[in-house]
């Protein structure tokens, strides 16, 4: 895909998250927005998959660590043809297989069930350590929140992929900056980011995690990378895309009213008019 | 249970060398354990196949993630470590990343309860039990023996889903070398059929119920003792049939009585056959330091203690 197709189905899944939390009256439009152009790239270009074939034992695998931010994951699968993208208004409603969290049980391109923070990077390791077990060319992707890595069992989890040099793991930490409570160096600081993982025999690249030359070029070193697990720390805006949410710890955990939801997507549609016009 | 010429062994021996058999068989079995593989026998399973044991280090949390991973994978990894970690300091882990997910992870927990001896209160977990059946989905195994822990740790590899199985650091009698004895998950086990009151035991207190039993017996108290080895799912088809029969029903376990065999046996008969149930456990407290026989003694837990505990309840 070109950036603009890129920018284009980023623009899209974003008006999948705004349209699942309006629906739903709940969930975490914040920290979806601030990864949406990392999801589309890892769906659309990066990874190797089948929408028909979510079960594929050769796929490529990505675990969401910051489940909450489901509302991202579901739009860009439903972006990517793994179920209708009607079904999103579904999200967080009794009797849905969109659940608040990501649920591998339930929602067909799920590969891990998440939402307890700390604890998906393990199961990451867990899949590229059988991928090496086993012989497998398949690679294994995690997206962490910056405030998740707060969480201890995330530094068992880097400790033990840099020790045991599990290459075929990516491990992508979205900077937003925010969290709950306020600013992550607020709050309780996990910076510098980079040293510490550096320290933890990590190949790290911090990137800008809204320009898609920067993501191209970032998942291109990882594969290259041999004996260390690659970890991309990607600078970006919470809420990114829709102007009242862009920077506003408020709205990690809030959904748009309807006059909100509106403003969201006209001005996202005219995102995409303006990609368009490009 | 002081016979001196009943063969021993500790049910964590039977994990590891059960892990070796299962190794040789299923290429996909792992091991994982976290700095205790000397304790948790998984150093048996080491020296065979090495490429298939992951030794995490001191970090139980990320070792149960990496199973859970594993196993989305095919892999069927055997998590281990002493019980108080991989239930108690683990259960959100375990809830979360193995439960919901329903995913094919056997958890392999050595020295649980009291019997872990010297070390004391802060490593003997009386809780693991009540913890893991409220898991949806978990099996729960508590074995008597080595020849059912063997049993237990085979079953569970050729079972889908996650399964707790409960092991011990100290000697055992072994009790089920015997040409009937039948290993199958969910289905409880009658030692000695008897008429007068049943005793529900597992694990260490299988072989000390035993005992009490014979006590009784010299008292004119015929009592059944059946091993209830599946706490979860449990076997209610046995436990009815033995309450009804006897109407004087206790329950034995090295753990707590909140939570554990006693409470789910309990569960049974309140909903299907209300009787009265004594149930002998650790009431309410933390363990000490001593040596596992000793322990057994002071929480009244072995064959004189569990006599006494029934004789005054009658």
């Amino acid at each position: 895909m070109t950036n603009k197709e890129l920018q284009l189905t980023a623009a899209n899944v974003r008006k999948g998250i705004v349209t699942a939390v309006h629906s739903a009256k709940s969930g975490h439009p914040g920290g979806s927005l601030s990864a949406a152009d990392m999801f589309t790239y890892l769906y659309f270009e990066e990874m190797n998959i089948d929408p028909k074939n979510p079960k594929d034992p050769n796929r490529d695998r990505f675990v969401l660590s910051k489940g909450h931010t489901a509302p991202g994951l579901y739009s860009t699968l439903a972006n990517r043809g793994y179920f209708p993208v009607e079904d999103l208004t579904t999200l967080r409603k009794l009797g849905s297989y969109l659940q608040g969290h990501p649920c591998m049980t339930e929602t067909p391109g799920v590969d891990m069930s998440t939402g307890s923070l700390g604890q998906g990077v393990s199961t990451a390791v867990g899949m590229a350590l059988a991928a090496k077990l086993n012989g497998d060319s398949y690679r294994v992707y995690t997206l962490t929140g910056d405030g998740e890595i707060q969480e201890g069992q995330i530094w068992e989890a880097f400790m033990f992929a840099g020790a045991k040099k599990i290459d075929n793991l990516t491990v992508i930490i979205d900077n937003n900056g925010l969290q709950i409570d306020g600013k992550i160096e607020d709050v309780c600081s996990p910076y510098p980011i980079d040293k510490k993982l550096e320290a933890f025999n990590f190949n790290v690249i911090c990137i800008d995690g809204h320009d898609f030359d920067q993501i191209r070029d970032a998942f291109a070193k990882a594969k290259e990378c041999k004996g260390q697990p690659t970890a991309i720390i990607m600078k970006t805006t919470k809420g990114k895309g829709v102007s009242y949410m862009e920077n506003q710890a408020g709205w990690h955990g809030k959904a748009p009213n309807d006059e909100e939801y509106e403003q969201a997507i006209k001005e996202l549609d005219e995102q995409i008019a303006k990609i368009g016009e490009a | 249970m002081a016979d001196c010429e009943v063969k021993k062994i500790a049910t964590r021996e039977s994990y590891g060398n059960a892990l070796v058999e299962l190794g040789k068989k299923n290429p996909n079995v792992v091991v994982l354990d976290a700095d205790l593989a000397g304790a948790t026998k998984t150093s048996t399973f080491k020296k065979e196949f090495p490429d298939r044991h992951i030794d995490c280090g001191i970090a139980e949390a990320n070792m149960t993630g990496i199973a859970a991973g594993l196993s989305t994978c095919g892999k069927i990894p055997f998590v281990s470590s002493f019980a108080m970690f991989a239930a108690g300091r683990n259960f959100e882990q375990v809830r979360n990343s193995i439960g919901y997910p329903h995913l094919n992870v056997k958890i392999g927990a050595t020295h649980a309860g009291i019997t872990v001896g010297e070390d004391g209160a802060s490593h003997q977990c009386l809780e693991d039990v009540a913890l893991m059946r409220t898991i949806p989905g978990m099996t729960v195994i508590v074995p008597s023996d080595d020849i059912e822990a063997k049993a237990a740790v085979m079953a569970a590899a050729e079972t889908e889903g996650p399964f707790y199985m409960r092991f011990g650091r100290a000697a055992v009698p072994v009790i089920n070398d015997r040409p009937d004895y039948k290993f199958e998950v969910g289905k409880a086990v009658v030692v000695k059929d008897g008429t007068d009151m049943v005793i529900f035991a597992n694990g260490v207190c299988v072989a000390e119920a035993l005992g009490a039993a014979e006590k009784l017996a010299a008292d004119g108290i015929n009592a059944a003792v059946v091993n209830v080895h599946t706490v979860k799912p449990i076997d209610k088809d046995t436990i009815l049939e033995f309450a009804k029969k006897t109407n004087r029903v206790f329950t034995v376990e090295e753990h707590s009585v909140i939570g554990g065999l006693g409470s789910a046996v309990c569960d049974v008969l309140s909903e299907n056959y209300p009787v009265k149930v004594k149930k002998i456990g650790v009431y309410d407290r933390f363990g000490k330091s001593g040596p596992a026989g000793a322990l057994m003694k002071e929480f009244q837990l072995d064959a004189e203690g569990i006599y006494n505990q029934i004789k005054a309840a009658l």
